[in-house]
């Protein structure tokens, strides 16, 4: 049809390559289709621009240009006075003088080493149960720690935790004996009876001669109303993360059962742990506990808390894990089922670790809800960093200083929820095993 | 073939099976379940019973139609310390619930927005959500309270700072709003001779607006027509109040607080308390929100726009048509639990003294009678009905969006 000869012109070379136009290469282009695509975008850019700068310029010279050297607010000022001739400037001394403080509250200063020992041996026993590189060998650090943190951070003869420690180990040996012989629920109940035989009745008496004869390892007692600061913080949050997550599982087990009972103590339990806020179970540990007790008994307030943060957060942990379980298609049970799997056996190795995958997000979640809600303690005298705070500002030096500590205390809990998130994300990528 | 489907010989009822039979062995859990449960509330309450009669004490709420004797800085119903101590409890729910709504209006603008925003394609915006979404929800809520109220109280302006003829502050909003360190005054509506009929117009008019959204619904799909509903219905919403706010001789005035003396009055007091409480959740529980928001949006394939463009609806229609309907399944119940954390959150009123159910039934009320434990109960019993209440209340809204599934 068309005939190249009846066309006045037609190209016989290649034109050579030519750089793509400014505005659509680099950064250009980059600011072209990201700040200013649109006017509403250049509005949007332009706002963000004040917004930032605004904040910027009111902070940065605060933050930068604060003192660091200073026993009381007072001196802060006359040395901000003399440097920059007016106070707009932070007063981080606050931090550098108390700073024990806050991390200790009023534990006993000679013994910081014991803190910082329990705080190391953390880490070391949460590196095996967080990263699958580490050595399995440190699982039984992570099993021992418990005990070491309870010895360490409270003190006393090493005996007592050590009884406790056995109690457990009796009951594993007598787990497994039975295991061999009878069904799950028979050694189940053959390990607590051990296990609670030996608390009860020989374990006592065991720990009074040992404490006679060999009296070693004895570490000054320290008060449970010693401990405050950071320190608190940690010692009830991951308390409380690491038995919330048992208690929840299970709980969530007893609410998608079709035993009925089961079923309905379970809902009970959880929907009235979830309808009531925190401050209300902290208030009736600490007032009302004695009520529910045989009279006589005295409990540690530490305890208490991390009993009730424990309960708190496993309900919201149950509903979380339900959701997980709730989301497995129904031919996993059914598959478990055709392999003639009993219910343990279903639950431990076909339906858990998947339901455990689907729900990590919210399981995390639920823990960093928990490690922010420890700052609750404050409300029933128990000294946190937000505690301190205001006991801070209560001394007269330190009358009026805000700012520096709340920076502080939320960098600190930012660091350690920030930190928790971006894990629950890496552990996320980690295990997705379907296909993309 | 014989063999596999013989019986067992029928040895009767043995008592293994009450552990190894499946049949059995539920029934046997749910006893032991049973017994354990009833074995340890009768531990606790036998306790208690022995706990209170060495105290002296009894369980008896007649306390609550004692005579309160302590005052509420803050309330919805008329109330003196000469009323008794359940108008003292009624008073501090209707603070806690005050709290509650406030919060969860103010939380949801602010989470729409953020979760928007952080989905928008200006990379600035994007940003700063981010910083503000994560920066929120990696604090307590606790310290964001004290925060707000460490900002209300310190750094804004004392009421003596408006007098003088050159005062170093100066209200808002055309000499309306006067925000202080004591407290935010806004100007209050003076209800006059005939307000009544203006309020029940706007109430008419409500009821208007929602006969109209039926009428034009049915007219739509009878013959297909759209009418402008949006401007219809601001009309209907407007129009009525208006003339008869006019014909009734503009019977609502305002209050404008003014300067008297050292401080200020007239107007509506917001006090800092409240203030920070409410400001502090809803900037927290909105960083929830908005993650919820960002998520829900996501979830919609980008094939359903796509779709409802390529059937020629506008993208207005196409927001409201096809993706928000799908977004709001996903995103209402997580937006449940915010708003029961929320609500549940408010109890923190104590760290400023706000005086909500917690500070008036679990706190003076409690120290002043003494009353540890039927406070401690009743107060959970509310907690746990209102927080029942709002989750079915929610649960009936996400039935009626959720899917239609055959």
């Amino acid at each position: 049809m068309s005939n190249t000869n009846s066309l006045s012109y037609v190209r016989k070379e290649m034109l050579e390559q030519q750089p793509a136009p400014r505005s659509q290469v680099g950064f250009t282009r980059w600011v072209r289709e990201n700040l200013f695509s649109g006017w509403f975008n250049s509005i949007l850019t332009i706002v963000s621009i004040f917004v930032i700068y605004k904040i910027l310029a009111g902070t940065l010279p605060w933050l930068f240009g604060g003192v660091w050297d200073a026993t009381s607010l007072d001196q802060c000022r006359t040395i901000l006075n003399e440097r920059f001739g007016n106070t707009h400037y932070a007063c981080w001394a606050v931090l550098t003088e108390r700073w024990n403080q806050l991390l200790y509250g009023f534990y006993p200063e000679s013994q910081y080493w014991r803190a910082n020992l329990a705080f190391v041996l953390m880490l070391a026993s949460l590196a095996p149960v967080l990263f699958d590189k580490v050595p399995r060998k440190m699982l039984y650090l992570t099993m021992a720690f418990p005990f070491l943190m309870v010895w360490l951070v409270w003190g006393g003869p090493i005996w007592g935790v050590t009884s406790v420690a056995v109690g457990f180990l009796l009951g594993g040996v007598a787990f497994k004996v039975v295991d061999r012989y009878g069904s799950m629920a028979l050694s189940a109940i053959a390990a607590v009876a051990v296990a609670v035989i030996w608390w009860l009745f020989i374990g006592p008496s065991v720990v009074e001669g040992l404490n006679a004869v060999a009296p070693i390892g004895h570490l000054e007692e320290v008060q449970s109303r010693d401990l405050g600061g950071f320190m608190i913080c940690v010692i009830i949050g991951i308390s409380g993360i690491a038995l919330s997550l048992p208690i929840g599982i299970v709980l969530a087990l007893g609410r998608q059962s079709d035993l009925f009972i089961v079923k309905t103590i379970c809902v009970g339990f959880i929907e009235f742990i979830r309808g009531v806020p925190l401050i209300t179970l902290l208030f009736t540990a600490s007032l009302l506990l004695n009520y529910f007790l045989p009279p006589g008994t005295t409990f540690d307030l530490t305890l208490r808390v991390i009993i009730m943060v424990t309960l708190f957060s496993s309900a919201y942990m149950a509903e979380v894990i339900r959701g997980g379980l709730a989301a497995l298609p129904k031919g996993q049970y059914e598959a478990a089922d055709a392999l003639g799997l009993d219910y343990w056996k279903a639950q431990r190795l076909i339906i858990m670790p998947q339901a455990l995958k689907i729900s990590i997000p919210g399981i995390v979640n639920t823990f960093i809800g928990l490690f922010k809600d420890t700052t609750l303690v404050m409300f029933i005298g128990i000294y946190d960093m937000l505690g301190l705070s205001n006991a801070i500002r209560a001394n007269a030096a330190w009358n009026g200083i805000y700012w520096e500590l709340f920076i502080f205390i939320g960098g600190v809990f930012w660091i350690c929820c920030f930190a928790m998130s971006q894990y629950s994300q890496w552990l996320e990528r980690k295990l997705r095993t379907d296909h993309r | 073939m014989t063999t596999a489907t013989n019986t067992p010989e029928d040895q009767g009822f043995r008592l293994s099976q009450l552990i190894y039979d499946t049949r059995y062995r539920s029934i046997t859990i749910q006893v032991i379940a049973m017994l354990a449960f009833m074995l340890i509330a009768a531990f606790l309450i036998r306790n208690t019973i022995i706990n209170l009669s060495a105290l002296g004490k009894d369980i008896d709420f007649g306390f609550l139609f004692n005579r309160a004797a302590y005052d509420i800085n803050q309330q919805i119903i008329p109330y003196t310390s000469d009323d008794p101590h359940w108008r003292a409890t009624l008073v501090g729910l209707l603070n806690t619930l005050l709290i509650a709504v406030l919060g969860c209006i103010l939380a949801t603008i602010i989470g729409v927005i953020a979760g928007v925003l952080r989905l928008s394609k200006n990379w600035l915006t994007a940003r700063i959500m981010t910083f503000y979404v994560e920066s929120f929800r990696n604090i307590p809520v606790l310290l964001w309270i004290l925060a707000f109220m460490a900002v209300l109280s310190e750094a804004l302006p004392a009421p003596r700072a408006f007098r003088g003829d050159d005062p170093a502050a100066s209200m808002w909003l055309w000499d309306s709003v006067a925000v202080t360190n004591r407290g935010t005054y806004i100007p209050a509506p003076v209800w006059g001779d005939g307000s009544v009929f203006v309020v029940i117009t706007f109430l008419l008019s409500l009821l208007g607006i929602w006969a109209f959204g039926k009428f034009s619904q049915r007219r739509f799909e009878a013959t297909g027509q759209i009418l402008p509903n949006f401007w219809i219905k601001l009309a209907i919403f407007f129009v009525p109040s208006i003339l008869v706010y006019f014909v009734m001789g503009r019977p609502i005035t305002l209050s404008y607080p003014e300067l008297k003396g050292f401080n200020f009055g007239g107007g509506l007091h917001m006090r800092n308390s409240m203030l920070a409480l409410w400001l502090a959740l809803s900037f927290y529980t909105g960083s929830f929100i908005a993650e919820i928001v960002r998520s829900g949006i996501l979830a919609i394939s980008k094939g359903q726009t796509e779709a409802a463009f390529a059937l020629g609806l506008r993208p207005s229609r196409t927001m409201n048509l096809v993706i928000l309907p799908q977004a709001l399944r996903v995103i209402i119940p997580p937006l449940i639990s915010q708003y029961l954390n929320l609500t549940k959150n408010s109890s923190l009123a104590l760290a400023v003294g706000y005086m909500d159910l917690r500070s008036t039934l679990g706190g003076t009320t409690l120290n002043t009678t003494g009353r540890e434990l039927e406070c401690m109960l009743l107060m959970m019993a509310i907690y746990l009905v209102v927080s029942l209440l709002i989750s079915s209340g929610m649960n009936v809204y996400n039935k009626s969006v959720r899917l239609k599934e055959r």
